[in-house]
Formats: structure tokens, sequence, C-alpha cells
């Protein structure tokens, strides 16, 4: 499993041994080894919380491992710092991008490189490398008018303008259509022929299969197996990465669909600010038992609709939106919660909770009306404190209690906690925004579950998602949405992933007035 | 071996109450010091500026009426602290509610009645709150920064007050001074309550902090600040309205120092040009060494008030100048801004050998 | 309104709005940074008294505006490392600094109240001043030179320069700057530090030039204009040189209708008219830009690299 410094085909460009890191309360890295080889295109494989992002932070230099050592070129290696990594030749794509809202993408570029060069040098530069990797891009641009996927051609601008050696991308497929997939396995491959090695981070078992060479699965921060995905399956890979069987989420036949619960007509809203999505003639129908799921790359409207639904935004008109038959269009959250209508916002710490509040404050702040928390305006103290409880049983969380700060859980138990916080309330209509971001794997299917369990039991549910494979294993029904209009809704049965791939990328979440368009894709 | 900082998973308890006795404390040395090497007698005059007023029961009345509006004013601006906003400008809602319940005396000064001094005191909580309406309505319609409007309009105030008291509201009888006329008999409250001594204010402050408290620990209202001041999308995501919230915070902080302003115009018996005395300003530190909650801004109103009775005192006896009680309660903000480190967080001493073991 | 009234107005103009210009320019590079100080009454008035009364002792002005330059510069260092290395709330700190500067100047002052400053020498010699437009082009003190020179200098740096550049970034998304590489509390650091020197030297201007005496409170509330400067030349140093200027014109009006007597309005009004318009001025121009991103995006935010 574990190769020396000299492997069959020579000295390994990179490698770790025994690299162990801790933080208070939890050991992210353990003993892990790791070699990749020159031109070798080498995944790292882990679900959430496995502890891949920690492992590259420490090749590139964001911080210092506890022990163990690491080795570039059969040399010793340590980067006390990214600029020490980048000048060793090491690039990285992150999963949240260093970008600059307000400046362009000349400068995004120049403050991501370590020396000065002239703006018009630059210039050239970026034009050469975005030609030779077929990278589409106006340099111009200012970031804040940039969908996510161009954002991302910056990143990998920025990187490959150092010419890397190893270049490391951190799960980079989640905010990408699948054309766009496409394109950047081109890249990569283009790369790899040329001699870089790409240390390729994801969970997306099918993309490992199809794009690399050699795979070590992460697996609670230790290694737990280094295989060749191209003898693998991706429920192979799966095995090794979950560990155990997880039981599918059992979503029985949809018989017949109840009535109709949510009624939403011709949604509009206008830019929230200069960076947000305007809403556009949104209209659809869900019913009670029915699970509707609503597709779309990042940045196309999703949070502007949620916040729509949620009433965060109140709609110009009543009638707009309607549960059961009551039209609550200008009705605040509070007022949308006493009609049956909860949300759960995608933002964990700082929308649908408050990281420094307790758990049962945290339990009070949404669940109140339902729950008569709030008798006369004062609050009930104890009454929150045993709702919190509840959903804390109910549902597993992993905490010490209702007094439990929130910022204290984990993702994946701060996320089953509010998502049994709103499916407690017993909702009519349940809207959520990226169930399972970021969870881990255990969490992931309990929330799945959850939601199968609350539209079983007659409400309506809306998921909100990037992730196609969850949609397509939740969802009756699908729509896609991009630069905040609403597709047509198809049963789940009746589409593929390709023709959702081609209404997700349609175009981009830029301003309306940005002028810039994509030539329709084959 | 290394000092390291650990975030704490919950707030310590007993840090917030520990911090402000040790910052007060940890001033008070260090004021011996700066003191020793400017060239006066440190120690003397740390004595007389903390201690001797709170020895010296003759000092107690001075404490207490200088207390009251700081405490008035730092209930009012705690709200507002939680939420996140910030009303520097409490010393011009302070000046205006006191020119507001002048205007009433000024039009009552040939009338009687026991409803003068209640409308008086509603008037001037009504001036004061309405003078805070400006930098909220600024704020939620325009985004315009409260601390820079309200800061400006305590210039605009001071201005204010000076016109009125040399041009329209001039006392006829004051020859030529600037100033009101003073307060007549039914436009007073007593200066003492009975024989205790203290002053009014003091009565309205512990009542204040009652309500204060019930309100900040037990109502959704005091609910929604906390949110707001925390995480606004989320206390947007629970139902709350943060424009509300921001009138309702201003407009409180507002009231609060328009009561505060007008019971102390009541304790002078008239309006000059020395009427502005920096206690709006002053109830910032309160509020904040009070840790913005009811009881912790009465106690911290106490302290400061026996600063500033304790720097008229260390000025006669020691011969320091005014101004140092201005510096040391600048010194006690920041002490209890850079203790907050402590409640946040916890002070490990790590070794360099790694610890845990797979 | 004569030919010598007009330049003497526009000479009170000049020299009236220089302190502010200096200010608000080292706020701006502050700001930029990311930073709010509202420190900067405080360090102004710390400024005034250092930079007379060092200048009184060592009879020497210039070595008095040296020293003004440190003093500010030690006193942002307070809230820096408060704000900075603390991580405390930057509205409440920057307050604190204020309040403190007053105490502070005021202790110091109070050995030099009534004193008369010393002159500086004016930069250009003397026979270049003699008519009325070279009194207005050379006959001014060094500050003004140096407010001019300094603004376009700023200006330049930040659109210019690599370092600019950085700085920017670091004010517009500091939790990427960090990850990049940049030394972000370092560079906040040295923006903080350089506002206090400058935000001392405008000090210094006061007390040295324009009423040349220590007063306490001299400056009177220019920090808070210089800091509501900043925020409607939406942090452009070209908006912000003529925005110090309409504020100058303004204070000029207050000085000329107290003197003249044709003041129409009491003389309060005139006083309160800066901080008036100043609000008005901030109303408007937030209306209109709203949330257009000209504001450094992590303004006032503490910078917290583990999440």
């Amino acid at each position: 499993m574990t190769n020396g410094a000299r492997s069959r085909d020579g000295i390994a460009r990179l490698e770790l041994r025994g690299i162990t890191k801790a933080f208070p309360g939890v050991i992210a890295n353990s003993d892990v080894h790791l070699s990749v080889k020159p031109g070798e295109i080498h995944a790292l494989l882990g679900e959430n919380g496995a502890g891949k992002s920690t492992l590259v932070k420490m090749i590139y230099g964001i911080m210092a491992p506890d022990s163990g050592s690491m080795m570039w070129e059969g040399q010793d290696y340590r980067a006390s710092n990214p600029r020490a990594a980048r000048k060793q030749g090491i690039g990285m794509v992150f999963q949240h991008f260093s970008l600059f809202e307000a400046m362009d993408v000349v400068e995004n570029i120049a403050l991501g490189l370590d020396s000065a060069i002239s703006r018009s040098a630059l210039d050239r530069e970026i034009r050469a490398v975005m030609d030779k990797y077929g990278l589409r891009l106006d340099p111009r641009r200012i970031i804040a008018t940039l969908s996510v996927g161009e954002r991302q051609r910056i990143e990998i601008v920025r990187a490959l303008l150092l010419n890397p050696r190893l270049l490391i991308m951190d799960e980079p497929t989640s905010v990408l259509t699948p054309q766009e997939v496409e394109d950047l396995f081109v890249t990569l491959r283009r790369l790899a022929s040329e001699g870089c090695s790409i240390l390729y981070i994801s969970h997306k078992l099918h993309e490992i299969v199809e794009l690399c060479d050699r795979a070590t699965i992460l697996r609670g921060g230790k290694v737990v197996a280094t295989c060749d995905p191209r003898k693998e399956t991706p429920r192979s890979m799966g095995e090794m990465m979950i560990g155990s069987d997880f039981a599918d989420p059992a979503r029985g036949p949809v018989s017949n669909a109840g009535p109709v619960r949510l009624a939403v007509r011709d949604l509009s809203l206008p830019k929230p600010d200069d960076f947000g999505v305007a809403l556009q003639s949104i209209s659809f129908d869900v019913h009670a038992g029915e699970i509707f799921g609503i597709a779309g790359v990042a940045g196309n409207g999703q949070n502007e609709l949620l916040d729509a639904l949620s009433g965060e935004t109140l709609s110009a008109r009543e009638d707009v939106i309607a549960i059961d038959k009551n039209a609550i269009g200008r009705f605040g959250p509070t007022k949308r919660r006493a009609h049956g209508l909860c949300a759960v916002p995608e933002e964990r710490n700082g929308h649908a909770a408050i990281g420094n509040f307790t758990l049962a404050d945290n339990a009070f702040l949404s669940a109140r009306t339902r729950m008569g928390l709030d008798p006369q305006g004062m609050i009930d103290r104890t009454g929150a404190e045993s709702f919190a409880q509840t959903i804390i049983k109910r549902f597993s969380v992993k905490a010490l209690g209702p007094r439990a700060l929130a910022g204290s859980l984990s993702g994946g138990n701060l996320q089953k906690f509010i998502m049994g916080r709103e499916i407690l309330q017993n909702p009519s209509v349940l809207v959520i925004c990226q169930p399972t971001w970021g969870v881990d794997a255990g969490s992931a299917a309990a929330i799945h579950q959850a939601i199968i369990d609350l539209a079983n039991s007659g409400s309506a549910v809306i998921v909100i998602s990037q992730d196609l494979d969850e949609l397509l294993r939740l969802c009756d029904r699908l729509a896609v949405i991009n630069g905040g209009k609403l597709s047509a809704s198809r049963k789940v049965n009746d589409v593929t992933v390709d023709e959702l791939g081609l209404l997700m990328g349609g175009h981009h979440a830029a301003t309306p007035t940005s002028g810039e368009h994509h030539a329709p894709r084959a | 071996m290394r000092l390291v900082l650990e975030k704490r998973l919950e707030q310590s308890r007993t840090m917030v109450v520990l911090t402000p006795i040790l910052s007060v404390i940890g001033v008070m040395i260090l004021g011996v010091i700066i003191f020793d090497a400017i060239g006066y007698d440190g120690f003397d005059a740390v004595w007389q500026l903390f201690i001797t007023p709170v020895i010296d029961t003759y000092k107690w009345r001075d404490v207490a009426t200088k207390a009251a509006p700081l405490i008035l004013i730092g209930l009012g601006l705690s709200i507002g602290n939680r939420a996140k906003i910030w009303n520097i400008g409490a010393e011009g809602q302070y000046i205006v509610g006191a020119i507001s319940a002048a205007g009433v005396a000024y039009a009552t000064q040939e009338m009687s009645g026991f409803w003068i001094i209640p409308l008086m005191l509603i008037i001037g909580m009504a001036g004061g709150a309405a003078y805070a309406a400006i930098p909220a309505g600024l704020k939620t319609r325009y985004g315009v920064s409260e601390v820079l409007s309200s800061l400006m309009l305590v210039y605009v105030s001071v201005q204010l007050l000076s016109y009125l008291i040399t041009g329209p509201w001039k006392d006829p009888n004051g020859m030529n001074f600037p100033q009101t006329a003073q307060l007549t008999a039914s436009q007073l409250l007593p200066r003492e309550l009975g024989e205790t001594g203290l002053p009014p204010g003091l009565l309205f402050a512990l009542v204040g902090m009652i309500i204060f408290a019930i309100i900040v620990d037990r109502t959704v209202f005091g609910f929604s600040i906390r949110a707001i001041g925390e995480a606004p999308q989320a206390a947007r995501f629970g139902g709350f309205n943060s424009n509300r919230i921001v009138w309702a915070a201003l407009m409180i902080s507002g009231g609060m120092a328009g009561l505060a302003g007008t019971l102390e115009l009541m304790q002078l018996t008239r309006l000059n040009l020395g009427y502005p005395s920096g206690y709006g300003f002053t109830a910032i530190i309160v509020s904040l060494l009070g840790r913005s909650h009811p009881f912790g801004v009465f106690v911290a109103g106490i302290v400061l008030a026996v600063t500033y009775v304790g720097g008229q005192v260390a000025q006669t006896v020691v011969h320091v100048p005014n101004a140092t009680a201005g510096l040391f309660q600048a010194l006690i903000l920041f002490a209890i801004l850079a203790s907050d480190l402590f409640v946040r967080y916890r002070i490990k001493i790590k070794s360099s050998v790694a610890e845990i073991r797979a | 309104m004569t030919l010598t009234f007009l330049i003497d107005a526009l000479i009170t103009v000049i020299g009236i709005t220089t302190p502010i210009l200096l200010a608000a320019s080292g706020v701006l590079v502050v700001e930029k940074s990311g930073v709010i100080n509202l420190g900067v009454e405080g360090m102004m008035l710390v400024g005034a008294i250092t930079g007379f009364a060092v200048g009184f002792e060592f009879s020497d002005p210039w070595i008095g505006v040296g020293a003004a330059a440190v003093a500010g510069a030690a006193t942002s260092m307070i809230f820096a490392v408060l704000v900075l290395s603390l991580g405390t709330n930057q509205v409440a700190t920057g307050l604190a600094l204020t309040i403190f500067g007053i105490g502070l100047s005021s202790l110091i002052g109070t050995n030099y109240t009534g004193f008369a400053a010393l002159p500086f020498d004016p930069p250009f010699p003397d026979y270049l001043a003699q008519d009325p437009i070279g009194r207005v082009i050379f006959g001014h003190s060094a500050f003004v030179y140096f407010a001019l020179i300094l603004v376009f200098a700023i200006g330049w740096f930040l659109s210019h320069t690599r370092a600019g550049l950085v700085l920017r970034a670091v004010g517009e998304n500091d939790f990427s700057a960090h990850s990049i590489g940049y030394p972000v509390i370092a560079i906040r650091y040295a923006a903080i530090a350089f506002g206090g020197a400058i935000a001392g030297i405008a000090g210094a201007n006061f007390s040295m030039v324009i009423t040349p005496l220590w007063a306490e409170q001299m400056t009177a509330g220019r920090g808070w204009i210089a800091l509501a400067l900043v925020v409607f030349s939406g942090w452009r140093a070209g908006r912000l040189l003529a925005g110090a200027y309409f504020f100058g014109v303004l204070m000029t009006l207050e000085l000329y209708a107290k003197a003249s007597g044709y003041a129409i309005m009491p003389s309060q009004f005139w006083a309160a008219m800066p901080y008036i318009i100043a609000v008005a001025v901030l109303a408007f121009i937030s209306a209109r830009d709203g949330r257009s991103g000209k504001e450094p995006a992590c303004l006032g935010k503490p910078f917290l690299p583990n999440g």
C-alpha cells in the first residue's frame, strides 16, 4: 500500500509519511501516508469531515503537521506558508475561492502572484494560459458579475501562471454544471500529459473513476485504502469511503399526489443588491406528500427564492404565494410559520441558526410561534429547553444538551438539529436549501430519511440543491433554476442528467446588463 | 513552551462578572504608575480619585447625583449595544431632552399644578427620542451609519442650546448671562428624597434597572435585540424586523437620555452653557463596563460617578488637573474591551512536543 | 466683493481645509485596509499638544511636527493592539481612543495653556508671495503643500502600485488575502500607524498654524467631519479633495458670518451648518450608492483567520 520514495516508475513527486494533525476535540489526520507520481492524477477521496482539506492545507503551507514528514522529489519538504509552497511548485485551487468581489479579473490574478508584474504583461500571460488550456474569460470583468464556474477559472489561471508541478484541486466540481465538469477534465488531462501531477480531492465517485489514475481513501482522518479507480467501481470505493453499508433512504412509490399545498404564481423580485439575482416569474405547485426538487448551480437565485418563500423578502402581491389556498405573499416569516410554512436556509451558522446562542435559544428563534413558546411576548424558557431536548433526542444530535452553543456542534449535527427543529413543528410546507452541504455521510442519510418521512406524512417538501445525485434520489419532480428563472417541472423518471445539465448551464448568473453571451452548447 | 489562545466552547460566566472588576483594579494600579511618572504622588492621587468618594459618606450624595443620569442613559444604550447599534450621540439626545423640558417650563412659567412635572418628564423623553429618530430614519431609509449621524447631531444640539439660552429663552432677570430663567416650584422635583439625601434621579435609575432587566432577559423583544446583534440574517429568518429594532433601540436610548436630561435640568434648576456635561459619552463607557446588562450598568454607573467626584477631590487635594478623570474613564474602557478576550478565550500553555497520538 | 476680499477668503479656505484634508487622507488609508478608527479626534488632539509642547521646549517647530506625527502614531498603536491583536470592537475602541486623547491632551496641555506657538518659516521665499495671485499659490504654510502632495500620493499609491492593490485587497476580503498568504494583521498595523501619524500632523496644524496656541478640545469635531468625508467621497482620493474643500468653504462662511454681522441667521446656525450639511450629504450619498460595494467590504469587521 505504501511506497518508498522510489516507486517502480521513479521518485514520487510528493510523498507524505505519518502525517498527524489534531485540533481541540478532534484528530483531523492520523498517520497519513500519501504518494503522488509525476504526471499522475491522484484522487484524495473521503466524505465530508474525513480530513482531506486539513491534509492539503498542510501540503500548501497553511498549517503545519504535528508530526510526520513530507518529501518533494526525494528531498525533505516543509512549507512554512503558501508562498513557500508556490515557490516549490505547488499550486492550489480551493473549494472556497480567494477572490475580491469589487476588483477585476486581472487584479485578482495579480494578487495571487508572488511578485509584481506590469498590468499589460500580466494581461498577455493570462490570455496565453487561457488559450493554451481552453479556459474562456474576459480579463476585464469585475468578479461580482461572474458565475461560480467562471470564478473557478480565475483560480485555475492563477495557479497555472506559476507553472506548477503539482496542482491541488479541492472539490472542484460541486459548483459546476455537467458540461463544465467535462471542460475541466479536458484541462486537467492536458496538464497531466505535460508532466504536472494533480491531487484531486472529491467525494464524487463516478468522477474519480472517470478521471483518476490512483486514489487514496481517507476515513475519520486515517488512510483506509489506496487503489486504482480504473479497476474499482463507484460502489466498491464508496464502501471503502463510508465503511459500512448505509441503507439507501427508502422512498416508496408516490401513488397519487394529494391536493396542492404550496402554490407559487409569477414570483418576481428585483435584485436584493448589486451582487444578487432577480427572480423572474417563477411559478410552480407542490402537492401533499410530494418532494419537489429545484436543481441549479450556485448563484442562480436559490437563496433569493428561499428568502422569498420563507418570508424574509416580501412579495409585491399577497396571492403570489399560497399555502393551502391562503394567500401569504405579504406575510413575514412569523405569520408564514403560523400558516404552516417552515424553511431551512443554506447557511447554517448565521442564517438558520445563531452560533453564539444555545440550542434552546435557537429552537425558540424559529419555533416560538408554532410551539407556543412566546405567551404574551414573554419567553417560555422551560418550554424552549424541552423542545430543544426533544429535537436532540429524536434526531440523534450529538450535543451536550439544550444549553450547548450551536457553534460548538459539528456541521452535520447542527444541520440535523436545524432540520429536526423545523420538522418537529409539523409544517404543511417545508422548503430546504442545500440540506446536506458539507455534512458527513451518516448525518446526510438521516436528514434524507427525515425528509422522506415528512413527505410521507402529507406535507409538501421543496428541496433546493446543487447536488443532482441527491435530488435524483429524493425527489418526485424536478425543475431547474437558472438566472432567476425556473424551468418547467418534470417527473424525475422522465428526465436525464444531460438534459438537466443543459438547463443548469443555460446562461450565467451575470447581471442582466453584462452583455456577455455564451454560444449554445452542443 | 508557548502561550496559546484557545476559543472557549461557551462564554465564561465567571469572566463576564470578573472582568469589569479586574479592569477597574487594573486601571487603578496603572494610575498609580502613571501619576508617579508625571510627578504627582501616584498612590494618593488614585486613592482620592477612586476610594475617597466611596468611603467618605459626605460624598455619597454627589456620587448618587452623578450616577443617576449615567445609569439612565447607560440603560438605554445597553439595548442598542446588544443590537450592535451604536448611539454615540446620546449626548445630543440628552441635551435636546433638556431643551424640550425647558421649553415646557418656559411655556408654563406662570402656571402651577401637579401636572407640570410629569409633563416635563414626558416631553423631555419625547424630545430625546425624537432627536434619536433622526439617525434611526437615516439608517433605515438611507443606510447612513448611526455612529456618524448621531455624533454630528451632538454638535448641532450644542449650537441649538447656545442659541436658545442667549436668545429667546434668556433669563430677563439674569443680568444678561447666557442662561434660562430658573425653574419654578411646580417645575422642580425635590432635590432630595426625604431623609435619605439621595436625589430623585437615583430612584428613577433603580426602577429603570428593574424594568430593563425584565425586558432584556424575559421578553421576546429582548431576545430579538440579542439576535440582531449576533446574526442579523438569522434574526430576519426568525421573523424579527431589523428596521423596527433600529427604531426601537435608538428611540429607547434617546428617550432615556432625554429623561436623564430632564432630571438633570431639575437638579440644576436652569439651563446654561455649562449644561453639556459629557454624560452622554461617559454613559457609553458605563454601558460597556456594565456589559450591557441592567444590573451591571447600575454598578458601572456608580463606579464612573465615583471617578467624576474623585476627579474633583483629587484636584483639590493632590492638585492633579480635572482632565484626569476623563483619562481614567478612557483607560477603564480600554481595559474592559481588552479583557473581553478572557471571556471568549482561554489561555493555555502548550509544550512543543505533540501531545496527541493517533 | 473686492478682489482682496476674495483672495483673503480663498487663503482662509485653503488654510482651514488643510487639517481636515490631512486627517481624512489618513482615515482613507486606514479604512481601505478594512479598519474603522473613530479615534481620529483624539489622535489629532494628542498631535496638537505634542507638536505645540515639543516645538516650544525645543524652540523648533519642525521638531514639534515630527514629534506630533510620532505621538499620533504611538497613540494609534493602543487602538491597533486592542483591535487587531485582541479582537475588540472597533467602534467602541475608537471611541475610547478619542476620550483618551481628549483626556491625555488636556492633561499635558495644562502647562501650556495661554502660551503662543513659535511661527513656522514659510516654505517659499517671500518675494514670490507679494502680489495677490502669488499669495494664493505660494503664501501658505508647509502643511498646505504637504496635504496636497499627500492626497495625490495616496491616490496614486492605491490605484497604481502593487502595495496599494494588496492594501485594498485586505480591506475588500481579509480572509481571501490571508488565504493567499498576505500578512493581513501586519498590513493593518502599518495602515493604522500611518493614519495615526497623519492625524497627529493634522492636529499640529491646528495648534501651530491655524490658531497658534493650545486650548482644550481645540479640534472641535473636525476629526468627525474627516470621517464623514471619507464616507461621502466614496473612498476615492480625488473626491476627498473636493469634499474637503467644500467643507472648508462652509467653515469659512461661518467665520465670515460671525465677523461681518451680515449673518442673517444667528452665529450658532453657521457653526452648526457644517455638521448639518455633513449629515445631509451622508444621507444623499448613501441613498444613491446603496450597497454598491464602494465601501471596503471588510470595514469594521474583526479579522478571524480561524473562522
